[in-house]
């Protein structure tokens, strides 16, 4: 959900930095999505491809990196994937706590072209 | 000729959000206003919660942002009982930003220090992913809608900074799971309080009470 007001604000970030770099085209645009950060990388690259139209980033290729979701276990010191309707650490069995690992959602470089 | 250039940015999409939230906060913090988010499902009680917190403290001051997609119901409902209630209308958007709060926020004759409670919109998905401003959320979750809404709706529940389970006098007529509710809550929180209430006769906001003035 928000992909639209979201890819606006891709744009407009990626376009400030290319300008911040003397740079007249951006080509590529890499970004790091987590699972859990609520939002689905093709949608964004639907409206990319509609909204970039006419702003330094038009024809830009989306590169996307995805983050699985990580739950620590405070007790074993290891991160590791839930399993649904669990919380429970794969080693000890124990209710694990959530990480930010997962909600990743940021834009990691621009590739541009600088005259 | 033209060259190719690889330039790191590292740069949070949200960052320009959580930059006016930090303002909001900060500014009314300095005039002496504790903000709270309210954020739950539509029907989950949040107006309620409000009400009744507010008639458990006479000696403070409150304000109320009402958030909804439309109509001024609750902002009506607060202000025949005295409360100083503005209303935000999205008219569509489903979540509470910083930039729409912190317009708000300037239209309210902030005169006291004292509390702000941000209704936001009925939703349990998408207002956990923004800031507003506030200084705690406090998330409101029905018996009614189910024990298994932390399983399903993780990031309300890990943001909560205070839960409060409402309409509890309904648990056995909606076959809610006490255990199955609470190690949902505590897998995804272990700081959290919940605190059971019933808003129709006022049990257990005085506990809340409680907690808000320890926490402020």
């Amino acid at each position: 959900m928000h992909e639209y007001p979201v890819t606006e604000q891709i744009i407009k970030i990626a376009s400030e930095k290319a300008k911040e770099n003397k740079a007249i085209k951006v080509n590529r645009i890499t970004l790091v999505v987590g699972e859990q950060s609520g939002f689905i990388g093709e949608s964004i690259q639907m409206y990319f491809d509609i909204i970039s139209r006419g702003s330094l980033c038009e024809g830009a290729i989306l590169e996307i990196e995805n983050v699985k979701a990580k739950w620590k276990c405070l007790t074993c010191d290891i991160t590791y994937p839930r399993q649904p309707y669990s919380f429970a650490c794969p080693k000890c069995g124990q209710d694990g706590v959530p990480t930010d690992i997962g909600k990743e959602f940021y834009i990691k470089s621009i590739e541009v072209e600088v005259p | 000729m033209a060259s190719i250039e690889k330039i790191d940015v590292v740069q949070d999409i949200y960052e320009e959000n959580d930059r006016i939230a930090l303002e909001t906060k900060e500014s009314l913090g300095k005039k002496g206003i504790f903000v709270i988010n309210v954020m739950g499902s539509p029907g989950a009680g949040k107006t309620s919660c409000i009400i009744n917190i507010i008639k458990n403290m006479p000696e403070e001051n409150f304000y109320v942002i009402e958030g909804d997609i439309e109509s001024e119901i609750d902002t009506m409902k607060l202000k025949e009982l005295g409360i100083n209630a503005i209303q935000i209308n999205t008219n569509g958007v489903c979540h509470l930003d910083a930039p729409t709060v912190q317009n708000y926020t300037k239209k309210i004759n902030i005169d006291k220090p004292g509390i702000l409670f941000i209704e936001n919109i009925g939703n349990l998905v998408c207002p956990a992913e923004f800031q507003i401003g506030e200084h705690i959320k406090m998330l409101i979750c029905s018996t009614a809608e189910g024990s298994d809404k932390p399983y399903k709706y993780p990031l309300a529940f890990e943001k909560a900074n205070i839960i409060l389970l409402t309409k509890c006098d309904l648990k056995e007529f909606v076959d809610f799971d006490d255990d199955f509710f609470r190690k949902g809550v505590r897998g995804l929180n272990r700081k959290a309080p919940v605190f059971e209430v019933n808003a129709k006769n006022g049990e257990g906001f005085r506990e809340v009470v409680e907690w808000i003035k320890k926490n402020r």
